[in-house]
């Protein structure tokens, strides 16, 4: 007969406010097997883990079961509680009567009758318990940080400032990502590429740091501690080791009139280019949808169209041959870093769910621009030098329009969330804008003004108070080009006045998005993402960096909206969480693998074919003498992680995942 | 209120079923978990049992919630291609495609299951889908055919009232 200890948990009164705790703890204790029973306020807390223990030492229990909140959030716990009382920690479940029972139902009779039924269950699979031992497992002592934007870098800058060696890889021809694109930085206005370019660097020449720039992750494979990913270094058409940054290449360029992305369109670029001056790796990349040479090659001309750029090298770097090359990594840990895109306000939208901005003119209107554009305005390396003017006809704007909450805090275009940037940097560019066109007037269009952070209401203040802006309490219904002005037709909800202003220029502070392809980045990886494409954290407030699979970080604006010193610091943590995982040379993990009965395994390997890790391996059985008698499947335990889809696909039940067996899962059935 | 008009229209408005509902950890049980957290409330008739994967859930298992007294059976699981294990819920979606099929053929009404996926974030889909097929369930009444199947012997074992009954597990060797 079990000795089975049954522990329910109030939970002050999240529990025991619908469940009657004490009836659950007598009810439990009838059942045959269970030898102690008792409730507690708090079981989580030191003195309930004490009770648990003493309970273990006294009753001579041999399984535990705590009918608490989820296992999610405490079976670490619990099962560590028992471990020191010298159980089995896997001989320790939680019944989850919380979120599963008091939290969603009111009536006090039916959420007992329920709490009991779930806790019998899991009485009734403790039984049937095995202790299990955790894997060991090496670890590669290597990390892949994805995203060199300022999150990323600080990331792998952390990491390799340790002493392991990170591989940093970046999809755009330069590392930088969105910071590099910022004229100043709130709430101090130091210049962003002042304090950026010079991490850039050190992440290049560090020793630690093998950059990848210009490419992708392809795949990924296994699990933490020995991630297998495979990255897509695609052609830029220049060999890296030959090229020296000169730039000959691009002086010859003749098609100087592609709209540059690093420019957010207002500037030009060539065909062979460096995103920006200060990019690292100087190296540049062709664009081969826009370069002669390509496009004639796709036509089919025997003779190049163009190869100006390559008669310009002298160093004979430039090579139209080059193809997408692959190179894979083995790494322990992952830092997903991918940072953010903007909402974009043209009519057609990449996703069903968004919808376009009909109402501010669809994109159509060239002196409406949003909050990246009039970064790059006001950025002295930017295609003005710094002036603010019209992209039009090139004239100062002399009034000038912000409007918040552009796709942010809109449910009806698909972005229910506060892009948490804009209030600061829309008062930063009033500010910028102050200081460059001293006669403007800046206006803003805001629904709240939310500066939580150090310094920022501060800013906020100092937009309105000393540099002039007028902050306007509402929403804008429709932008219309009126000559060379823009009407912007609005409403004061404060005075109850509509407004309408003819002005020179408008800004759109558009959402912030993750990133286009993060679903399938995060699919690679095995994580969770929200309805967003938001990656998810495991914990939002007590593991807010790693994901749910195991060795996968994240940092920055892909896991939400966040400024430069969140981006840091979160880039940090996963820094100090990779740090923490490599200080060990092997890893402990959840032995909650499936391991193959190899006398009634028949061998027809159907476990082999579903399993989605690899896992199963054809083992062979000889006699003494060496003859082969038969071809079983084997586990290979630091592969498997625990699906059980091998399991119930095993027509003859001879493969079982721990801890989740047929025994046990159908004791548990019977008595829900 | 709609609820009230539904009740009326029930034939059994009194019954509540019990409905057992095999979820995977890592989206629909996290999911359910959101539900409570954000404190939407919801019947209390569906009890969770959680597992890895959907991949892991056998056929039998669901039988073996009918054969316990489950009038009304729940499976969910992470979306396609959200699989926490890449492919397990592909295999499930396969599985039960063709079980529902055998379910029809055995005489269970295939009303009685319910094939959902559920992500994390999607707390308020997890109280649609428990609502939604507890009130079906009431609709179709009791579960007895079930019973009628795997007792061919008239007279024979009964449902048991408190709907479970288990037999003692085997010894286990010490920790």
């Amino acid at each position: 007969m079990s000795r089975i200890g049954v522990l329910v948990c109030h939970c002050g009164e999240n529990i025991g406010r619908t469940v009657d705790c004490a009836k659950v703890a007598s009810a439990l204790g009838e059942l045959p097997g269970v030898a102690h029973a008792a409730d507690y306020k708090y079981m989580c807390s030191d003195p309930g883990q004490l009770l648990i223990r003493q309970a273990i030492a006294e009753k001579k229990l041999d399984g535990v079961v705590v009918a608490a909140c989820s296992p999610r959030m405490h079976e670490k716990t619990f099962r560590r509680a028992c471990a020191s009382a010298g159980m089995n920690a896997f001989l320790c479940e939680m019944a989850n009567i919380r979120e599963h029972c008091s939290w969603i139902h009111e009536n006090r009779e039916d959420a007992t009758e329920k709490a009991i039924a779930l806790a019998r269950a899991i009485v009734e699979k403790v039984k049937r318990n095995q202790p299990l031992s955790p894997i060991r497992i090496p670890i590669e002592r290597r990390a892949l940080v994805i995203g060199g934007g300022i999150a990323g870098i600080q990331a792998a800058l952390d990491i390799a400032d340790g002493g392991r060696e990170v591989v940093l890889v970046e999809k755009e021809p330069s590392i930088g990502g969105h910071m590099s694109q910022l004229s100043e930085t709130f709430p101090t206005l130091d210049c962003s590429q002042c304090i950026l370019t010079p991490r850039m660097v050190e992440a290049y020449q560090h020793p630690g740091i093998k950059l990848l720039a210009y490419s992708e992750v392809e795949s990924v494979s296994g699990y933490i501690g020995n991630f297998e990913v495979k990255i897509r270094r695609k052609a830029r058409s220049v060999d890296e080791t030959r090229c020296n940054g000169c730039g000959e290449c691009q002086k010859a360029c003749p098609n100087k009139k592609i709209p540059s992305e690093f420019e957010q369109g207002l500037g030009k670029r060539t065909a062979i280019y460096v995103p920006f001056p200060q990019a690292v790796p100087n190296i540049p990349v062709i664009d081969r949808a826009h370069c002669a040479f390509f496009r004639g090659r796709a036509k089919g001309l025997k003779k190049d169209a163009c190869s100006k750029c390559k008669e310009a090298c002298g160093r004979q770097a430039v090579d139209f041959d080059q193809q997408d090359t692959f190179t894979t990594v083995k790494v322990g840990a992952v830092v997903v870093a991918t940072g953010y895109q903007l909402y974009s306000i043209a009519k057609e939208q990449p996703n069903d769910k968004l919808k376009g901005y009909g109402e501010y003119g669809y994109g159509t209107i060239p002196d409406v621009i949003d909050g990246l554009q009039f970064e790059r305005l006001a950025s002295a390396s930017g295609p003005t030098g710094g002036k603010i003017l019209r992209p039009s006809d090139g004239k100062e704007p002399k009034k000038i329009v912000f409007l918040q909450c552009i796709g942010s805090r809109d449910p009806a275009k698909g972005i229910a969330y506060c892009s948490k940037v804009c209030c600061m940097y829309v008062a930063k560019h009033t500010m910028l804008y102050r200081h460059k066109v001293h006669d403007g007037q800046a206006y803003v269009f805001y629904m709240d003004v939310r500066a939580a952070g150090k310094g920022y209401e501060e800013f906020a203040r100092r937009a309105v108070e000393e540099e002039g802006a007028i902050y306007l309490r509402g929403r804008v219904s429709k932008l219309e080009r009126a000559g060379e002005a823009i009407k912007v037709y609005g409403f004061d909800t404060l005075s109850g006045q509509p407004l309408v202003i003819d002005a020179d220029m408008v800004v759109l502070a558009t959402a912030m998005r993750p990133q286009p392809g993060i679903e399938a980045l995060a699919q690679k990886l095995s994580v969770s993402y929200d309805a967003h494409g938001f990656i998810n954290e495991a914990h939002p407030k007590l593991r807010p960096v790693e994901t749910n699979t195991a060795g996968v970080f994240v940092a920055g604006a892909c896991q939400a909206p966040r400024d430069i010193p969140d981006s840091v610091a979160m880039a940090s943590g996963t820094a100090s969480k990779v740090l923490g995982l490599f200080s060990n040379e092997e890893l402990e993990r959840d032995p909650t693998v499936a391991v193959v009965d190899e006398t009634g395994c028949a061998g027809c390997f159907h476990c082999e074919r579903v399993c989605p890790y690899g896992a199963v391996e054809r083992k062979e059985i000889k006699d003494r003498k060496g003859v082969l008698l038969k071809v079983v499947a084997s586990v290979n335990k630091g592969v498997c992680q625990g699906c059980g889809t091998c399991q119930a696909t095993c027509p003859s039940k001879n493969v079982e995942l721990q801890g989740f067996t047929d025994e046990q899962m159908f004791a548990a059935i019977s008595a829900l | 209120m709609a609820s009230e008009a539904a009740s009326e229209a029930t034939p059994h408005p009194q019954f509540e079923p019990k409905i057992v509902a095999f979820v995977c950890n890592w989206c629909t049980y996290t999911g359910a978990d959101l539900a409570g957290t954000s404190r939407l409330q919801m019947a209390p008739n569906v009890r969770v049992v959680r597992l890895p994967c959907t991949g892991r859930i056998d056929p039998l298992f669901i039988t073996k919630a009918f054969e316990g007294g489950a009038d009304g059976v729940i499976v969910s699981g992470c979306h396609p291609a959200d699989c926490h294990y890449t492919a397990g819920n592909y295999h499930a979606r396969r599985r039960f495609a063709i079980f529902r099929d055998l379910l029809d053929f055995m005489g269970v009404d295939v009303r009685r299951t319910t094939f959902s996926w559920v992500s994390a974030s999607e707390g308020g889909k997890w109280r649609d889908v428990v609502n939604d097929t507890t009130e079906r369930i009431r609709q179709l009444g009791p579960f007895a055919e079930y019973q009628g199947l795997s007792d061919p012997l008239p007279g024979g074992r009964r449902r048991p009232a408190s709907g479970h009954q288990v037999d003692s597990p085997p010894a286990r060797g010490t920790p």
